[in-house]
């Protein structure tokens, strides 16, 4: 069977082989623009809410 | 009328004169010493380091900006303080030495009715062998510190790519260059941008790219790393940033002391005692950072320095020093106000004031070199506390000595950090990341010693456009236009 895109990095005997890697589709996300639309709102929020709690 | 004089025309500094101008009015005079002629926005020079800015970008002259803002500007770096006074003159003063073209090497004391010291870091190149003499860059690494490093880094980098588009394969080293570095987040930045920027030059299967930093595991940051939410988890930032890692096919290094840099190849330690050695084409490693150097001098001349700095050159504020052992160390121990305990008109805000310790676990070789991060004091922290400093010194002023003064301690005060994994409006990311507080606090948060509702991170393009978005407001503020108190620090 074929190597998967996201699992070609591993190493099986490297230091990395215990790391999680993301998918095809959470790497896609990352640079749809709808979805990071709403990801903008939501982090902008949440950056709100730390910086007054911090003034 | 009385006479604030800030040290320093930084990312803290600006922020407390530019307050404290604003709230004391003409009536009282603030006066900025600073060698540089032009700010410059710290966190952009990484885009400046891959050619994606330019210096003009991320840097504006000062002269103006203060000029308008009612602030007497010279253009000098400070030598000594007097806290004191003289034995002529009970006036405490602090000596500068300008370094204004035309005016250099000229010196002036300025008595002063407080004085703030936000001198930020020494570039201690000098601590590693090879990386540098004394704040001056060497000849085998680059760096992304200041504007000027930063584009010649960037000539660097290019001239690499075309070496790769020639068919040679090249090794990137980036990371810290001693044991006891902050600042891992600028090199994290840079290594992910050059590795975006050898994707777009289409050579990234040319390029070995090497990590190498004194964290004893990845993601520490300086800050004994963080846990987040994310996902319906709370996860360690060891696993988010060994994913990268792994995803962006970079090699890593940790619990590294590096001991020698010489031409294409560094000398290190390891947390087990190992020693090793690494080859490179190119590396930018941090520096560690000290004091500016500063002396201080009592009425009667003699030196003080160590009454006024910690051995580290940065100075003592109402932090506690005397915490000891790691098993020991509290939320507590981190200073709130950042006045002198001896001297009550002097202030440090920034980079510059001494914390009690590290954050992260202090860790030893057992050849005896000690590897430990030291904490990190990011833009957001520095502005927030340049603020509190000047709300402080202009309550004294006005209110009277009784006045009381405002807090910011970094136990109780978060960040929120945005660490750029590549530049592009719609192929960039970064990673956008909150934490609070920044100092854990075990008491508080038996847990993870952070509250884990205001603690999250995630990477992606929304978190590019807010660095970017981020880049012009901070300008944007630091030129004093339109609305410019109203954009947080
Ligand atoms: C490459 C890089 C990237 C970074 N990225 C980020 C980021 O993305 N987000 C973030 O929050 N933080 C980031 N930081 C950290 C941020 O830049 C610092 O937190 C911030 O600059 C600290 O502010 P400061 O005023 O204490 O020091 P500085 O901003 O360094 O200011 C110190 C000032 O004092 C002046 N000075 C020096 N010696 C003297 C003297 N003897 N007399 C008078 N003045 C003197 C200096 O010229 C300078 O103007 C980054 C740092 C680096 C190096």
């Amino acid at each position: 069977m074929a190597v998967k895109e996201s699992e070609k990095v591993f190493e099986q005997e490297g230091q990395n082989f215990n790391s999680m890697v993301p998918g095809s589709t959470a790497k896609k996300l990352r640079t749809c623009i709808i979805w990071q639309f709403i990801r903008f709102v939501a982090i902008n929020i949440k950056m709100i809410i730390v910086v007054s709690k911090s003034h | 009328m009385a006479r604030l004089v800030v040290l320093g025309g930084g990312v803290s500094g600006h922020t407390t004169a530019t307050f404290a101008a604003k709230w004391l009015g003409s009536g009282h005079e603030v006066v900025v010493v600073t060698p540089n002629a032009k700010w410059n926005w710290i966190p952009s020079n990484i885009w400046v380091g891959v050619g994606q800015m330019t210096k003009e970008n991320v840097t504006f002259d000062l002269a103006p900006v203060y000029a308008k803002a009612g602030i007497n500007y010279k253009q000098a770096k400070a030598v000594s303080i007097n806290p004191e006074g003289s034995e002529s003159s009970g006036k405490p003063f602090v000596s500068i030495e300008y370094t204004e073209a035309g005016k250099e090497g000229v010196t002036e004391n300025i008595e002063y009715d407080y004085l703030v010291n936000a001198t930020g870091p020494k570039l201690n190149f000098g601590a590693t062998p090879g990386l540098g003499e004394g704040s001056q860059l060497g000849e085998h690494t680059v760096s992304v510190c200041t504007a000027d490093h930063a584009v010649h880094a960037s000539h660097e980098l290019f001239k690499c790519i075309e070496k790769m588009k020639k068919g040679e394969r090249q090794k990137f080293l980036i990371g810290t260059g001693h044991g006891m570095c902050t600042c891992q987040g600028a090199a994290f930045e840079y290594i992910f941008n050059i590795e975006h920027e050898l994707n777009k030059a289409g050579v990234r299967d040319m390029a070995d790219l090497q990590w190498i930093s004194n964290e004893a595991a990845l993601g520490d940051f300086g800050m004994g790393s963080l846990h987040m939410s994310a996902m319906g988890y709370v996860v360690n930032s060891r696993i988010f940033t060994e994913s990268l890692f792994t995803e962006r096919n970079v090699k890593w290094i940790i619990g590294a002391h590096v001991n020698r840099v010489e031409s294409k190849k560094v000398h290190y330690e390891l947390l087990d005692g190992s020693y090793g050695e690494e080859s490179f084409d190119f590396a930018m490693l941090i520096p560690p950072f000290a004091g500016v150097g500063i002396k201080a001098y009592s009425k009667d001349g003699s030196d003080i320095t160590d009454t006024v700095f910690a051995p580290n050159g940065f100075m003592k504020v109402d932090a506690n020093y005397a915490a000891g052992d790691y098993a020991n160390w509290k939320a507590s121990d981190w200073p709130s106000t950042y006045q002198n305990p001896k001297y009550g008109n002097l202030f440090a805000a920034g980079i510059a004031f001494a914390p009690p310790h590290p954050i992260s676990k202090p860790r030893v070789t057992p050849n005896g070199t000690p590897i430990t991060p030291t904490p990190p004091r990011t833009g957001m922290p520095s502005g927030i506390i340049g603020k509190a400093v000047a709300h402080s010194i202009c309550d004294l002023i006005t209110k009277g000595e009784n006045a009381p003064l405002h807090h910011a301690s970094m136990a109780h005060m978060g960040a929120a950090c945005v660490a750029s994994t590549g530049k592009g409006f719609a192929d960039g990311t970064a990673a956008a990341m909150t934490v609070y507080p920044v100092v854990p606090d075990f008491d508080k948060y038996p847990g993870t010693g952070r509250d884990t509702d205001y603690t999250f991170g995630e990477i992606g393009l929304a978190g590019h456009w807010i660095k970017h978005i981020l880049h012009h407001l901070f300008i944007w503020k630091a030129k004093l236009k339109f609305g410019w108190t109203l954009i947080p620090e």
